[in-house]
């Protein structure tokens, strides 16, 4: 299709590897309203089989389409896992980026599709390693989406404009400021590149990013990356909103992603708001929030429920009864999360909230070293999560309980509208 | 220096081994001496009375027709040692099997017992065979890749009997600074050793790999006396001449691993995979330190048997020789910013950045590395 120069080397790069290649999906799982089917408690997972060669239908169930305007997995339904990669860029040699945007593209466009990477897993030649890593063979498309970023440092990094796009760098790809209270790892924070792999199954996800960061070895390399697991933010009204590790339900009033006007008011970049490249796509902040769970545990009911502003067992809004009510946001503490952060304390202005939680085990004190891995999409970083964080860091009653401890922020491309184009295409093409 | 793990090159081996044994289990079990081929050994000259022959046993009758003591050898492709007699007197007979399937092999007279000999082209002809060795190439290959593992076998004696002779004099200060330049033509060549299988777990396990009521005997043990305990006592001193014996072992016998272009490919990718998992993150030389010695021999080692292999890479694959060429010049000039005097910084001097960049300049290598061997093969 495209790139004939992709290196024979490279797993998804051989030709002739394009065509569509047999589904790993030999069943057909839970359809794409499995969200609000799951949550509704009719929990049957109707698993119609099929004939293992019976070739896929174009956008089955559980497939979510890649190709189209915007990218896949912004205003997608929230899938059940998250892996999440941020990557430097190891070569200052635009060309191979380029080259490997291309591979990564193909590849993508494989997965979420439910195909193998390449020339697959198994078919290839015995005295070669397989192009797939092989995980996620039999496994449905689990609804995986894979969404691309750009990072600050991609434009930039340490005075050196790297790939000659410096000039192309949106304005509201800012910097972000040091924020109190901010703990920030450089380890787990940055990244010139994100991938954002979210999926259903957490092999899909996990698959994703382990074959993406492969291709890209000698042209990127994994900076930090986070599984998630627990979505804590809905873009489907309708579903039962999830609770986070602090047991409250978080995101109620968020951006529905069947909401047009809201998704073109507050997450789609429009034209004239800066470079045309970014027409249509959104800016990604990701922010790992650990969590004191152990003093959060010990704190009392009340304490904690004054944190939100919202009852712990419905998320009612203090002052009514059910999750969804209008808030009455003066019956709410002045310093409580929920007051601070919603949009009639900021103007209006709204963020698409696509988080997870997290746990990685216990750190070296026996704690449970878990939280939000916060993930938000804003059609201008500037005037969605700079204003709101700075509020919320100032006075939010939940900075007992909590300590930011990643930061980066990224220009999420448009999307790819047809084979043959290329993440990136329109920056860097 | 994994013990147990069973290396392509051994695979490769026990494959090569299958069908020697089905080529002979296929032919009575004749050694009549009808069917024996006549070699007259002369001082100037090496007549075989047949050059061509079926796959299966055959017995060579040699009669050394000249002056001084000879021997002969047949080499399989890439002058893999198929079978060897040596000591063969002036005047004297002695018969030489050898298991061949089919290919093309060479029957060798070496009067004097030295030098390339006086050679014979034979083909073996009949069961399935060596037909992947068809590329002349890829066998010329082979044979400057068998001479190069020898000549660092060759090497190490010396060198590690020098190691061995400080540690024996007690001398610790002069044991630790012979240590790691001793491991350097074990360290360009591993997975050759390691195809042997016994050989390794003597001389390179480290404490960790160690079996229960296994002894720990070769280098890593003699390392740990010096650095951690400051100390070479009698025990040491014993392991210290067991280490040179090993070393002479695998000097004696690696002429004979089988080698083939595929397992020079998978072997250069392992010895990087050597580097990704044990040597970036400082668990090889634990007490020395002197991990970056390795990593050189490991990197060294894994070019020089892609650089005989590049003429055929790059003919069938041209980006993939680019892109090694461009990722060894990048790893060997990122070690080479680690030289310090003779050596190399120390790795627990290596800060965990620097660490990462290893990391990822080994992986840029390693992944393109790990499709030489279906380039060259197909």
């Amino acid at each position: 299709m495209d790139a004939p120069q992709a290196p024979a080397a490279d797993p998804a790069g051989a030709p002739g590897r394009d065509a569509p290649r047999p589904s790993r999906r030999a069943v057909i799982g839970w359809a794409g309203a499995g969200v609000a089917l799951g949550a509704a408690g009719a929990g049957t997972v109707a698993a119609a089989a099929r004939g293992g060669d019976a070739p896929a239908p174009a956008a089955s169930a559980g497939t979510v389409p890649f190709h189209g305007e915007h990218q896949a997995g912004i205003a997608t339904p929230v899938q059940d896992r998250l892996h999440f990669a941020a990557f430097d860029v190891t070569t200052d040699d635009r060309a191979a980026l380029v080259a490997m945007l291309q591979r990564w593209t193909r590849a993508a466009a494989a997965m979420t599709a439910g195909r193998e990477v390449g020339g697959g897993a198994v078919d290839g030649l015995a005295e070669a390693p397989p192009d797939d890593t092989g995980e996620a063979l039999g496994l449905p498309a689990s609804r995986l989406t894979l969404t691309v970023g750009f990072g600050p440092t991609l434009f930039e990094k340490d005075g050196k404009d790297r790939f000659g796009i410096r000039a192309r760098r949106p304005e509201a790809l800012v910097d972000l400021p040091h924020f109190p209270g901010d703990s920030l790892d450089p380890a787990r924070s940055g990244g010139d590149l994100c991938v954002q792999a979210c999926a259903d199954d957490p092999q899909v996800a996990v698959h994703a990013i382990r074959n993406l960061a492969r291709i890209g070895m000698g042209t990127v390399s994994v900076r930090w990356s986070q599984l998630g697991f627990g979505k804590t933010s809905s873009t489907t009204p309708e579903a039962q909103t999830p609770r986070n590790l602090m047991g409250f339900k978080d995101g109620t009033h968020n951006v529905a992603g069947t909401d047009a006007k809201a998704l073109a008011d507050h997450v789609w970049a429009a034209p004239g708001d800066g470079p045309a490249w970014m027409d249509g796509g959104s800016y990604l902040v990701a922010r790992r929030i650990r969590m004191h769970i152990e003093t959060w545990d010990r704190s009392s009911l009340k304490e904690q429920e004054d944190v939100f502003g919202r009852t712990k067992g419905e998320g009612a809004p203090y002052g009514r009864r059910r999750e969804h009510d209008a808030p009455d946001l003066s019956a709410m503490p002045a310093d409580s999360h929920v007051r601070l952060a919603h949009p009639d304390s900021n103007g209006g202005l709204m963020i698409l909230r696509r988080g997870y939680s997290f746990t990685d085990g216990t750190d070296g004190l026996g704690r449970l070293d878990a939280g939000l891995f916060f993930l938000a999409y804003q059609r201008d970083t500037r005037r969605a999560f700079v204003p709101l964080q700075r509020r919320l860091a100032a006075h939010d009653a939940l900075n007992e309980y909590i300590q930011h401890v990643g930061s980066a922020h990224f220009a999420c491309p448009p999307g790819v509208r047809k084979p043959g184009e290329w993440w990136g295409q329109a920056l860097l093409g | 220096m994994p013990a147990r793990r069973l290396t392509a090159v051994s695979v490769l081996a026990l494959a090569a081994m299958c069908t020697a044994v089905a080529g002979c289990a296929e032919k009575k079990a004749s050694s009549s001496s009808d069917d024996a081929v006549a070699v007259d050994a002369g001082d100037s000259a090496c007549k075989v009375s047949r050059t061509s022959f079926p796959a299966g046993p055959v017995d060579l009758a040699v009669h050394n027709t000249g002056s001084k003591v000879t021997e002969v050898y047949v080499y399989g492709p890439g002058d893999r040692i198929v079978a060897e007699r040596e000591n063969i007197g002036p005047g004297t007979r002695a018969v030489v099997t050898a298991q061949l399937a089919a290919g093309t092999y060479e029957i060798a007279c070496k009067p004097g017992m030295k030098g390339d000999g006086i050679r014979q082209k034979v083909t073996v002809t009949g069961a399935a065979g060596a037909a992947a060795q068809a590329d002349p190439r890829l066998a010329s290959a082979v044979a400057a890749y068998r001479a190069y593992v020898q000549q660092q076998a060759d090497l190490s004696v010396p060198a590690v009997r020098a190691f061995a002779d400080a540690v024996k004099a007690g001398d610790v200060a002069k044991a630790k600074a012979l240590y790691a330049p001793s491991r350097v033509g074990w360290e360009r060549t591993e997975p050759v050793a390691e195809s042997f299988g016994d050989i390794d777990p003597k001389t390179d396990l480290r404490e960790d790999g160690l079996e229960p009521g296994q002894q720990w005997t070769g280098w890593h043990r003699l390392e740990k006396a010096l650095w951690k305990d400051g100390k070479a006592g009698a025990e040491e001193k014993a392991l210290a001449d067991r280490l040179v014996a090993d070393v002479q072992d695998w000097r004696a016998r690696v002429g004979k691993a089988d080698i083939t272009a595929t397992s020079m490919a998978n072997g250069a990718k392992e010895l990087l995979d050597e580097v990704a998992t044990g040597k970036v993150t400082g668990e090889e030389d634990r007490y020395s330190h002197t991990d970056l010695y390795d990593v050189n021999g490991n990197v060294e080692g894994a070019q020089k048997a892609y650089e005989l292999l590049k003429p055929v890479a790059a003919a069938k694959d041209p980006q993939l020789a680019a892109t090694l060429d461009r990722e060894f010049a990048t790893l060997r000039s990122l070690l080479a910013g680690y030289r310090q005097g003779d050596g190399y910084r120390s790795y627990d001097k290596v800060t965990q950045q620097e660490r990462k960049q290893f990391s990822d300049a080994v992986n840029a290598l390693a992944e393109p590395l790990s499709r030489l061997a279906s380039a060259v093969a197909r």
